[in-house]
Formats: C-alpha cells, structure tokens, sequence
C-alpha cells in the first residue's frame, strides 16, 4: 500500500475485518492460513495472560498489574510484522509481549511479583526492559534504529507508547530525533483514548494523533486497534518503509480501554460504563475469532484446543514464578555498577549480621 | 479538630486554602475528574469547578513550566507530580527557571507555586514508584522543601506553602497516606515552614529524620527506651532547615544519627552530618552515624525491606553511638 504524508483531518481507519453483515471482509495480501492462525494463538495467549492475571492478583499471587484487555489485536499484531532481529521496546502496558519471542510465562509473571526472575536480559528476545515512565523509551528506540542503521544491518525498532504518552517531551524529541535521522523505527501508539481518568479529549487538541506525524515529516497511519489484520498490514508496510531506508512510521491504533488502567484504579469514578459495555461487544478477539469463522479456519475443536494450551501456559507459569527461590537480599547491592564501590561489600556484612543472616 | 489519615489531611488543607484564596489553582495528572490516584485532591473539581482543579495534559516539565507562566498570570499553582520518580522530567523547568526567575528578576516578581508529590517506597509496586528524590530538590537555589510526618503536619505545611511567596516543594510520604491517622486541627492550620518538631524527647542521643523515617526513629527510640532516653527530632522543613532545633538537640544529648530513606552519598543527611561537624564540633560525644538507603536504584519489590533503613539498623547506629 502506497503511504502518503497524512492529510490533518481525515478520519478513516485502516481495516480487514467486516462485521459479518454490512462491513465486508477484507484480506491482508500474503498472509496464508497459518499464519492466520499464529495471529490467533497470539491472541489468546495474550488474553489469557491478562485473564489470569488479573485473578493471580486478587489471589495476592502478583503485584500491581496494568491490565491490557482488548489491546491483544495491537500486540499480537504489530509484532507479527517484525523479524526476530527486529526490537521490541515495551511500556508496562505490553508487559508481555516477550511471550511472541518465546520468552516464559513466568518470566512475565515474575515481574509482577517484584521477584529479580522477572528482569531478562533484552537481547535475549530482543525486547528492551519494561519502560514505567511514560514515553521516556521512545528515543531509546530512535536510539537503537538509528544505531542499527549507521552499523549497516537492516534491523528495525518499534516502540510503544499510549495516547497519553504523545503529550510527553521524550516521545517529541525521540519522534522527531527519528525522523531527522531517518532511523528504522514504528513509532506505535496504543490510542485507548484515555491516560488513567484523562480523556484523550484532555489530552490533546489535535483531531488526530496521526497527524503529529506531520510535524515529524514523516507518515501517519491510523488504524482501527481492534482489527489484528489492520494493525498486522499497517505494521508491514512500515517496516518495509524502514527496511528500504525510507524512515520512521508513526502508527495510531485506535482501540478503547474497556478495563480499570491498572488493578490499582477504580474506573467507575470518570468512565462512562455504558460505552464500555459498547466496547467489550466489539472487542478484539472474540472479532478475530468470528472473521476466522466465516473464513472457515477456525473450528471449535481448534478454538477449544488454543484456549486449553494457553490456560495451560499459564498454569505452569505461574507455579514456575512461584517456584522461584526468595531472592537474596545480596541482590539490593548488584548489578548497579560493573565494578561495585568497596563500600557495598562493608553494607551487605553488617545487613546480613543485622538479617540473622 | 478530627482524626484524618495522611492523605485525608492534605485533602482537606486544599479545600481550605482554595476556599480562602481564589487565586489557588490546582493542576496535575489525573487531578479532576479521579480526584488524584491517590485521592488528594478529590472533590475539588466539583467544589471549585474545572478550571481551579485541572487534569493537565500527561507532561510533567509542561505543567510545571506553565506553572510558572500562571504566576506570571497571578495565579498561585498547586501541581501535582503523580509519584515521586514521576517527576524528574519537571526537574529541568525546577533547575532552570523555577529556581530562578525571581533572582532574574531582581525580586521584582514572585512565584508562589507549589509541587508536591508522594515519595518513599514500602508500597509493593513496580519499578519508580518509590523514590526518595528530596536531595534534587534540595540541592536546587530559589526553592524550599518540606516533608510532613503526620496528618496534621501534612495539612499545615501544605498551606503554608501555598501561602509561600516562593517556590515550595513538598513530598508526602505515600506509605502513611492512608495507614496513618491522627488529630487535625479543623480550619485554616498553618505550621511555619522553617520550623522542626521535637517528636519524642530525650537527653543521651538525638534521632535526625524526616518525613517516612520519623515512624521508623520513633520505634527505635521506643526499642531503647530501657537503655537510653533517645531524642526524635523531625525536621520537617529541609530547606529553610530549623538548624537552631537542630544544634539545639545535639547541644544536649551530644550523639546524633541521621535517617534517611533516599540512597547514601550527597543525600540530606549528609548536610546534615555537614552542619553538625561545622557547628556542634565541641558538643558531640560520638561520631555521627548516617542510616540511609543504599547508593542503588530502588530494589525489586520483594526485596526492597532489605534496603530500607529498619529500626533494627537505627537501633544498631543508635547504640553504636551511645558505645562510642
Ligand atoms: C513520566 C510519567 N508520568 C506519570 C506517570 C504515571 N502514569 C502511569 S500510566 C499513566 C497514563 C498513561 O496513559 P497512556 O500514555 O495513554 O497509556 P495507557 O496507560 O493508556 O496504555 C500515567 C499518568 C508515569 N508512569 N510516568
Ligand atoms: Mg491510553
């Protein structure tokens, strides 16, 4: 698909999937069956992730947890464009994107549950650390492209950011970094219309996100967040874009928060249930799974068998998070410098004699 | 007077001084229509209406930066950082103009902006979400700092900053929000910045703390009640430090050990260790000892007990002193 310079205004987003009735159904050209499929088992791993861990956390088996219900489509999606040599720069809401790479399950939960077994090494997956502070990775990855290019390799970067996020200083100053540079890197905003209790309205006076773009000098696409094929098609063409040398993409995914921000928040205070409600009936799974069935490759023998080796994932990741031995409190004084300070080893003493240790 | 938790009272210092004065404007993340993550400022949105309770754009050196133009304005702003670490991206519009626009003024213009936030760690939560960055603000010319203890302390030095003609800055400590209680004074109630409190008195050695570490002294000085009468002296204003307070307890009991929760090295306590070397030379018995965090990032959560300072490791610095 050609890509333009966006025009500010114009409201169209990108989709593939229909709505089984008035909305035809679209295809992503080159996408066969199985990879259909691997979409699909991405989703419902992402899902029952999120699931359960929003149990595991009532059950006081994890943390404070960012939910991500309904923006599977996103995830599963964009990373479905990529090349494993390509990098992942994750805010907490994509805490568990590193799942698609083959990273555990328990890992993930790990994380969560405050353990050190949760803080791979990013170039294991190729997924750099959970970013907390909102928009502060986004240079890093402009960094990392830009990086990547000036060595010659032909790797890109996406990273992920909210609707919130595009209000920060460092998402501008790496977008526009990015673009100066001409660097390899999807900028990806998840656009769940709200920043905690702030409506994107409060955020931003532009109609569009997208069309920050134009200050950039580089595209803007916005694409319905909840349609995986979209997301998955839109991601492609902008990593071909920088692959061919051709630049930053900026991607809005419009999607619709349809879960508390966090197990922390209480929604009920500044959202609006009923268009919840609304959002929950189109939500991004349960459409992938009905655009699979009118297509004839989804069975429910199949769905069924997904759902169980997910829930299954889960159930072993879980008991391996657990499993994970205390940490030691030797840890408080590692990793923060290659060659500690010779006062660490004097604190740690005395902490472990003062531990009982 | 009646019994609030911590946040309970800083809510309620924002209803009297935004009723007070009209100029009083607060503004911040998630401030308006959720009242706050934390709840500080819930219910003034309704009270006051939407533009005297702001929910910002998500932009941390914005708000601040035009918090600064709103002074120009002749509005008193009260921002709201969400959470300690949260903060830094306004350190730039702190350093570089909040701190000095009324010097570059020569004194022509005044900036009666507050910031405040929750710091400290102990509350189990993901990574920077527990930082004790008292020393950035300190260490800044142009602004003053206060860290609360109490509820009643959290109300009254808030409105006192807020009544300040410069820059305040004020950090809760989110562990006691909603887990402390005690007696607030109903109505205005302003405690002078500048002023230290006398939390627990005692005449062989002086506990040196502030906000989230004075509970800590305090259980300390209970532990060794039997050997020592411990002094806790709660600071409460870092910056203008109360150093009469401060010479005056270490004048009597002659030992002194400094809690901070923040990491080691060019941390608070070290001007106060700085001070008292300068100043209390001849009064002091014993060295003085530093119980501080460690020169690391925050830990991971189901290890972070070990990195903050305990009443075992004050305890310990206590009798080292007393030893000495
Ligand atoms: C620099 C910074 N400021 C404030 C916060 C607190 N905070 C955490 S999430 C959030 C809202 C983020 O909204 P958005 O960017 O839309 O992402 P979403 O959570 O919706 O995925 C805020 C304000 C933070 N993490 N980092
Ligand atoms: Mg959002």
């Amino acid at each position: 698909m050609a890509q333009t310079l966006r025009v500010p205004g114009s409201h169209d987003l990108r989709r593939v999937i229909g709505d089984g009735e008035a909305i035809p159904d679209g295809e992503v050209e080159g996408l066969e069956e199985r990879d259909l499929l691997e979409l699909y088992r991405s989703m419902v791993l992402l899902r029952t992730y999120d699931e359960r861990s929003v149990v595991f956390h009532r059950q006081g088996r994890i943390g404070t947890y960012a939910i991500f219900w309904n923006h599977e489509a996103m995830q599963a999606g964009s990373a479905y464009a990529l090349e494993r040599e390509d990098w992942i720069f994750p805010s907490y809401r994509e805490s568990a994107i590193g799942l698609l790479r083959g990273m555990p399950v328990s890992t993930v939960l790990s994380w969560w549950r405050g353990h050190p077994a949760g803080w791979w090494n990013p170039l294991d997956y190729n997924v750099a650390s959970i970013c907390v502070p909102i928009g502060t990775h986004v240079p890093h990855a402009a960094g990392l492209a830009w990086g990547k290019k000036l060595r010659g390799e032909s790797s890109c970067a996406v990273a992920y950011f909210g609707d919130g996020a595009t209000s920060e200083g460092s998402f501008h100053e790496g977008a526009n970094f990015a673009g100066v540079m001409r660097a390899p890197l999807i900028l990806f905003c998840n656009n769940n219309q709200w920043a905690i209790s702030t409506p994107l309205s409060a955020q931003t006076a532009a109609e569009t996100l997208a069309d920050k773009a134009v200050g950039y000098g580089i595209p803007g696409v916005r694409v319905d967040g909840c349609d995986v094929l979209a997301v998955f098609e839109a991601t492609r063409d902008a990593v071909a874009r920088a692959r061919a040398g051709e630049g930053p993409t900026f991607i809005e995914a419009v999607s619709y928060r349809t879960a508390p921000h966090a197990t922390a928040d209480d929604p009920r205070a500044y959202i609006d249930l009923e268009r919840v409600e609304e959002e929950k009936r189109r939500e991004c799974l349960g459409r992938y799974e009905a655009y699979l069935r009118r297509a004839g490759v989804l069975s429910d023998e199949l769905a069924e068998s997904t759902r169980a080796e997910a829930a299954e994932a889960l159930r072993s990741g879980i008991a391996a998070a657990e499993e994970e031995p205390p940490a030691d409190v030797g840890l408080v004084f590692e990793h923060a410098y290659a060659a500690p300070p010779a006062s660490f080893a004097a604190e740690l003493a005395e902490l472990r004699e003062l531990l009982g240790e | 007077m009646s019994e609030l938790t911590l946040v309970e009272a800083i809510n309620d210092a924002f209803h009297t001084e935004l009723a007070r004065d009209d100029s009083v404007l607060v503004m911040g993340e998630d401030v308006g229509r959720a009242g706050g993550v934390f709840r500080a400022t819930a219910g003034l949105r309704d009270k006051f209406g939407a533009e005297r309770c702001v929910d910002t754009p998500l932009a941390e050196a914005g708000i601040l930066g035009a918090a600064v133009g709103l002074c120009m304005a002749g509005w008193r702003p009260v921002c709201e950082m969400q959470y300690d670490a949260f903060s830094y991206p306004c350190l730039d519009q702190l350093i570089t103009h909040v701190g000095r626009y009324r010097w570059r003024t020569r004194g022509a213009m005044d900036f009666p902006l507050v910031v405040r936030m929750p710091y400290g760690g102990g509350v189990r939560a993901p990574e920077l979400h527990d930082d004790s960055p008292e020393a950035y603000y300190a260490h800044t010319p142009g602004v003053k700092v206060a860290i609360p203890s109490t509820p009643a302390d959290a109300k009254g030095l808030l409105a006192a900053a807020i009544r300040d003609p410069d820059p305040v800055i004020v950090l809760e400590p989110k562990l006691h929000y909603r887990t402390m209680r005690g007696d607030v004074p109903a109505g205005e109630h302003v405690v002078a910045l500048g002023r230290a409190r006398v939390a627990r008195d005692g005449d062989d050695a002086t506990i040196v703390a502030y906000g989230s570490m004075v509970p800590v002294a305090e259980a300390a000085a209970e532990l060794l009640a039997e050997e020592a009468a411990v002094e806790v002296l709660d600071i409460r204003t870092l910056k203008p430090l109360d150093e009469e307070a401060l010479l005056e307890s270490v004048g009597k009991t002659g030992r002194a050990v400094i809690v901070q929760e923040a990491p080691r090295t060019a941390g608070y306590g070290a001007e106060l260790a700085a001070i008292l070397a300068e100043k209390a030379m001849l009064d002091l018995r014993a060295p003085v000892i530093r119980v501080t965090g460690y020169d690391v990032p925050y830990p991971y959560w189901q290890i972070e007990d070990a990195y903050m300072p305990s009443v075992e490791r004050v305890v310990a610095a206590v009798r080292k002193t007393l030893e000495f």
